[in-house]
């Protein structure tokens, strides 16, 4: 298919000098219902020292797309059917176990949504981190425990080295997550990739999270890769957003492109759907419909039957992710003249 | 952990006092005259009979007796057989050996169960998934005298790889296929535990998270995956012993064992009734103590399990 040329994508197969792209990404999961094509199609990158946010609603393919590339995704159901996932221009996907083993932790990292389940639960968090200086780094066993204490003094959690040997369920969320901070980066990764970081969270918390996150991320000038589906989150931190719609990139831009004029019907109704001061006591703004089974796509544009903007050609035609100005793409047809409106 | 320890001692005795009574006063309302036939042809003499029921205090009432044994006991003495021989004799031969039987039934149960339960759990449904599924359940399906003769005919009588009986000495060597006989079923529902334990927690977020963390699979398996997944393997394998050293009687007897198996059937056949009572309150001292050795091993193994 010809319709992915997202700014700074560089077609497949050539190297463009970028940290982390995904290109052309194609992921299915086949189960004895039938196969749900989640991911179809999606290109994005992330360079050092940057921030990508990809935005989307549960079973986007957001978090998919970050399993790929981690290559933590079940195999099977899932199968990957096409596209590349290049680190430093190099394919990860036909790489050796081996080879993309060391990458992980190293040159990708992760951060899970839920720090209670992701962390083992009959271990120390100390242990989980200095963990990867014995095995990663060949450490000593004192060495390691001392630069773990040094990571957890780094996000911020009071009385490091007490903290050092509890467990993950004497923690509390907040200090769990900032545990789950301390060692995906304990390896000096060059890209973090936080997968919906601060949504079992509670507020206050969040905030707390995603200051540190920012911070951290400047400091080490890391590329990293935020997923979430809350757009208050995205606002402060990301540089360029990327909005995911049925396993595919719809809109990419930069931030204040993005929110001040949308050039895809779904991330307008993503906006619009914000809860507002000034319309208290108002019946919120909602996008109609559901997102598509995925084991079903309709044809043409896959947001079209929920689209208020929708004409015959949308039920034809997969409008192509195309560039519509510097740094930005978008995949509706009519996406000039969402741009251009007023 | 200390106040815990002392706290689950102090309620085995209640425990331990119930369950010895129960079997005491099961044994001794078994009807029947112990000095039936004891004296040959003839009926015991009557002086004889009132001697040895004064002896044994046969005209007291259960409480009694079961406290006079229970006072004889602490001071560490089991009593006599009505022959006169030591009921301690009789324990100390007995139950090395039946000791040693299930201690290496329950090491292979452990290491092929385990083994099998892993490998089957990381990958389901292949060629090895289906052979020990079968192989599990035929062996659970079978009574242990079927795996018993069959592994003693192929072994000792055709193969003649080890002698088709243990003999008295119980080398290690002789006890491999008694000890795989009386560990079969246990070492199929360990295998087969163990199998959806790993299974269920090989999809589990941290194994995910320790993959994620670039660890080799050796250790992601080795010790992520395979701590968490042994709590459930710890309480079978643990309790076990106790249900391993009461069952030995069918293979102590085809392969010709001497231990606590035969004893207690013999014991019961001649109305021995102090014998079979010390032997069972042996096995239910061992049965009580790895019980509690299960659960202090739980807290070491999750340590979301605090006891205090």
């Amino acid at each position: 298919m010809s319709e992915q040329s997202a700014p700074g994508a560089g077609g497949a197969g050539r190297p463009s000098g970028r940290l982390l792209e995904v290109d052309d990404l194609r992921v299915e999961f086949r189960t004895q219902d039938g196969v749900a094509k989640v991911i179809n199609g999606v290109t994005y990158h992330v360079d050092a020292g940057e921030t990508l946010a990809v935005l989307g609603e549960s079973g986007s393919g957001k978090s998919v797309t970050a399993q790929t590339v981690m290559g933590i995704l079940d195999m099977p159901p899932g199968f990957v059917t096409g596209g590349q996932v290049r680190f430093h221009g190099k394919d990860m996907l036909t790489m050796s176990a081996e080879e993309r083993r060391r990458i992980r932790g190293e040159g990708i990292a992760m951060i899970f949504q839920d720090s209670l389940s992701a962390l083992n639960p009959v271990f120390t968090v100390g242990f989980q981190i200095a963990e990867q200086f014995r095995i990663r780094r060949g450490t000593s066993r004192a060495e390691a425990k001392k630069r773990a204490i040094e990571m957890l003094d780094q996000v911020k959690i009071p009385n490091a080295k007490g903290r050092f040997s509890n467990y993950p369920h004497q923690f509390s969320g907040g200090m769990r997550q900032r545990a789950m901070i301390a060692m995906s980066l304990a390896l000096d990764p060059e890209v973090l990739i936080a997968d919906e970081p601060t949504t079992a969270l509670d507020v206050t918390v969040q905030a707390q999270i995603m200051d540190l996150l920012g911070e951290l991320q400047r400091e080490r000038q890391m590329g990293l890769i935020l997923i979430t589906h809350d757009l208050g989150v995205v606002a402060d931190v990301a540089d360029r957003i990327a909005v995911m719609y049925a396993g595919r990139i719809v809109e990419e831009a930069d931030v204040y492109d993005l929110y001040a004029k949308p050039a895809h019907p779904y991330t307008l109704g993503l906006l619009d759907s914000i809860p507002r001061m000034d319309e208290k006591g108002q019946q919120l703004r909602t996008i109609k419909g559901l997102p598509p089974n995925l084991m079903n796509i309709p044809p043409g544009c896959p947001f079209n039957p929920r689209c208020p903007m929708a004409q015959p050609v949308c039920r034809e035609k997969v409008p192509p992710l195309l560039q519509i100005g510097a740094g930005r793409a978008s995949a509706c047809h009519f996406a000039e003249e969402l741009v251009n409106r007023d | 952990m200390g106040r815990y320890l002392v706290r689950r001692l102090l309620q085995l005795v209640p425990v331990f006092l119930g369950t010895t009574f129960l079997i005491y006063w099961l044994v001794w309302s078994v009807p029947g005259d112990p000095f039936a036939g004891k004296c040959g042809e003839r009926r015991c003499p009557p002086e004889y009979v009132a001697a040895m029921t004064a002896k044994y205090h046969l005209d007291q009432n259960v409480f009694v007796q079961y406290a006079t044994y229970m006072k004889n006991l602490l001071q560490g003495d089991f009593g006599t057989t009505y022959s006169g021989r030591s009921i301690n004799d009789i324990i100390a031969t007995a139950y090395p050996n039946t000791l040693k039987l299930a201690v290496v039934a329950l090491a292979i149960e452990a290491v092929i169960g385990l083994t099998a339960g892993v490998l089957t759990g990381l990958r389901r449904n292949g060629f090895l998934d289906n052979l020990v599924l079968v192989s599990t359940l035929f062996l659970i399906a079978l009574p242990v005298f079927v795996v018993g003769f069959v592994l003693q005919w192929l072994f000792g009588v055709q193969w003649k790889i080890v002698p088709a009986t243990v003999s008295s000495e119980m080398p290690f060597s002789q006890l491999l296929i008694p000890g795989f006989v009386l560990g079969s079923a246990s070492m199929a529902y360990i295998a087969r535990v163990a199998r959806t334990s790993i299974a269920e927690n090989r999809r589990a977020d941290y194994v995910r998270t320790a993959i994620a963390k670039g660890l080799p699979m050796r250790r992601v398996v080795g010790v992520h995956l395979l701590r968490n997944s042994l709590i459930p393997v710890v309480t079978l394998l643990g309790t076990d012993l106790g249900a391993l050293m009461g069952g030995a009687i069918v293979t102590e007897g085809i392969f010709g064992i001497n231990g606590i198996g035969r004893q207690v059937y013999r014991s019961i056949v001649t109305k021995e009734s102090a014998t079979v009572v010390s032997i069972v309150v042996v096995l239910v001292l061992v049965y009580l103590l790895m019980n509690l050795l299960v659960d202090l091993l739980y807290a070491a193994l999750d340590p979301r399990i605090r006891y205090e």
